[in-house]
């Protein structure tokens, strides 16, 4: 098995599809020969041509509406917008064409798309490109929200995301990108999209978390065990549709949890997961769901980051907090 | 002279047929047998019956949402004709005739207008989106289509309509921006009816063209009598052709005019637009027009136009039985449209609106 990092993953993941399906077509700004801003393309245009990925204007508008027309001609489309951050120039063409493609025909025409976007604060980005706006896009009915928060899981979520007949929102948190390595298998598998994965096993406490905030919660985990409070770490890797099953059967192993996300507080992902475990398991609750979260601000300037982001001693506090509750 | 009116001179109204009906431009005549000519003065005549009625289902209440198209008849029905079959049309909210012609029954344009999810069922192959409601975003998926089609070898075009206020829209520009950029087999009409609602083209833009906006883009650009059938659908033609010879996408203005309200959901032109206006436009009236040219062929009469009439009345008398018939749709018929494969949380709520529509 491979050691890549989860830029490599993601990679291998839009290669493995471009040789599997020659309607996959990858583009964007910047993707073609310069290879992503990021080199999340590195190498694909000059293995697969200029025909099947391919650089665009520099406008998200376009390269939304590009997607829905290649996706209606047969094509399988993969578009990256350069920064999330973005998406307010796309908003129109994700979530109120792609996503309501199926409904508004009645199930006739479909959007087979995937939209790549680096995301997540704590690279010093300027403004609007880290922000975590996952919550916008996971209250639009009709797409899903993915978020890997590791190279295994990177390659297997994209694949099933670019296999899927419906569009997805596939979220690469930028700090993750080449901040460690992760065994990848060189062979194609697919994750299931809509399954979280439980990323540590434990009794005491379960932190339901996602993206980079994953690796906080296991910094916190190991914290916790050094005071004996056994905490499980639960990734959600898919924000809509949440994995309500596994949610629910951590918290009622637990009796307790908390919910970390590095997104501001309100109305967010982490809301919707306090909500679903008070409609279902409410009775196996010996504390309240708390929340670790970044204030209701603006996303912070980048030299403001370290002081605004949650870490993971806001997550080892608060895990304290319903244990001794 | 300065660079604008210099570019603004090129852009001269191309028009076949005077508004008395003679041919003014003979070598620009489009070649078309006079069956052909029958059948645009059929459609033409047929849509300016429809769009009576449907004015008159809608104030019974018994139509739902519908934007008049009286005036535009030209505009939209030479342009589809001039499509294949297999061509792509992107609609905006008034390009229902423009669908029901390339193949979508009329009993689903009017559950599309009561807000029924059949109306958006397109029949298989039949190539054409169900009609757009904001403003450009049919535009840009034009764009798409038409690099898809050329991407696929396909010897096919994508149209899209909008109006004079969509060109004021940032998609208009990125979608024919990406459309010459990568050479797209897209056409892009813009019937310019002067009025974005309320607001007249005068206030849009400080173009005295929507056409010359092509040159931006690096496009070829086209003004057009929208009200001349026979200069519309020639407009269409050529700019197809460009486009399947590798020459790149075409933006055609059609000038034209919309005899009623924006939509009959309360809209009243007379706060907006003059009487003297109207009757202006009334003047160019593309049946009338188009008539006189028939009539002085000797390839219209009255009793064929009767006959049209007669059966536009009873196909939507039939099409209205049909639209009566439909399902009444229920909560969990729209869940199941919402993906490939239901997520737990709708599975979920399918079952429960199952419980409930069981009462």
């Amino acid at each position: 098995m491979a050691q890549m990092t989860m830029i490599q993953a993601i990679t291998d993941a839009m290669r493995t599809e471009l040789k599997n399906n020659e309607n996959v077509v990858v583009f964007g700004e910047d993707v073609g020969q310069n290879g992503g801003v990021f080199r999340a393309t590195e190498g694909l245009q000059s293995e697969f041509g200029e025909e099947r990925v391919f650089d665009t204007p520099l406008a998200e508008s376009g390269i939304g509406g590009l997607a829905i027309g290649l996706g209606l001609t047969g094509f399988r489309p993969v578009m990256e917008i350069q920064f999330f951050g973005f998406i307010f120039e796309v908003m129109d063409s994700v979530v109120a064409q792609a996503a309501r493609m199926r409904y508004r025909s009645g199930g006739v025409y479909s959007s087979p798309i995937t939209i790549r976007s680096p995301f997540g604060g704590g690279v010093k980005t300027p403004e609007l490109h880290a922000d975590n706006l996952e919550g916008l896009v996971a209250q639009a009915p009709g797409i899903k929200v993915v978020i890997p928060s590791t190279p295994y899981d990177a390659k297997g979520l994209l694949i099933s995301a670019i296999r899927d007949n419906d569009p997805v929102v596939y979220l690469e948190h930028m700090k993750l990108y080449r901040s460690f390595r992760g065994e990848v298998p060189e062979e194609e598998y697919t994750i299931e999209i809509g399954k979280a994965d439980v990323k540590r096993e434990g009794k005491d406490v379960s932190i339901i978390t996602y993206g980079a905030m994953v690796h906080s919660s296991l910094k916190a985990a190991e914290e916790l065990e050094k005071e004996g409070i056994s905490a499980e770490v639960v990734d959600l890797r898919t924000v809509s549709p949440l994995d309500i099953d596994t949610i629910i059967a951590s918290v009622e192993k637990t009796g307790r949890a908390i919910v970390v996300q590095e997104a501001q507080k309100q109305a967010g992902v982490g809301a919707n997961v306090v909500a679903e475990i008070n409609d279902r398991a409410i009775l196996s609750l010996e504390a309240p769901v708390l929340r670790v979260t970044a204030p209701d601000t603006v996303f912070p300037f980048a030299a403001a980051e370290d002081v605004w982001l949650p870490d993971y001693k806001d997550i080892v506090e608060k895990a304290k907090t319903v244990y001794n509750f | 002279m300065s660079l604008i009116e210099q570019v603004e001179k090129q852009f001269e109204t191309f028009q076949i047929l005077s508004e008395d009906g003679k041919v003014v431009n003979k070598s620009a005549m489009p070649k078309l047998s006079d069956e052909e000519l029958q059948e645009l003065m059929t459609r033409m005549v047929y849509t300016r019956i429809w769009d009576q009625r449907a004015i008159s289902l809608n104030r019974q209440g018994r139509l739902g949402f519908y934007a008049p198209v009286a005036g535009q008849e030209a505009s939209m029905l030479g342009s589809q004709f001039a499509l294949d079959k297999e061509d792509w049309i992107l609609p905006g909210y008034r390009d229902i005739p423009q669908i029901v012609f390339h193949g979508l029954p009329l009993y689903q344009a009017f559950l599309y207008s009561r807000g029924h999810f059949q109306g958006g069922q397109i029949p298989e192959g039949v190539n054409v989106l169900m009609p757009q409601i904001i403003i450009g975003a049919q535009i840009i998926q034009a764009a798409g289509v038409g690099v898809g089609l050329k991407k696929k070898g396909k010897k096919n075009v994508a149209i899209t309509y909008t109006g004079d206020g969509g060109a004021s829209q940032g998609d208009f520009y990125e979608g024919l921006n990406f459309a010459g950029a990568y050479n797209a087999q897209t056409i892009f009409v813009v019937q310019n009816n002067r009025f974005a609602i309320s607001v007249p083209v005068e206030k849009q833009s400080a173009a005295k063209t929507i056409a010359q906006k092509a040159v931006a883009a690096g496009i070829e650009g086209i003004q057009v009598d929208g009200m001349d059938v026979l200069a519309v659908y020639s407009a269409v033609k050529q700019a197809r052709e460009r486009a399947l010879n590798g020459d790149g996408p075409t933006l055609i203005e059609t000038l034209t005019y919309r005899y009623g309200p924006h939509t009959m959901a309360g809209d009243d032109p007379t706060r907006y637009r003059t009487e003297d206006l109207d009757n202006e436009w009334t003047k160019k009236d593309p049946l009338v027009r188009f008539r006189k040219f028939l009539e002085d062929k000797g390839l219209w009469s009255e009793e064929q136009e009767n006959k049209v009439m007669d059966q536009a009345k009873e196909d939507i008398k039939a099409a209205i039985k049909k639209a009566d018939a439909a399902p009444k749709q229920k909560v969990t018929d729209l869940i199941g449209f919402m993906f490939e494969e239901l997520p737990h949380n709708l599975k979920e709520q399918l079952e429960e609106y199952k419980a409930k529509e069981s009462k």
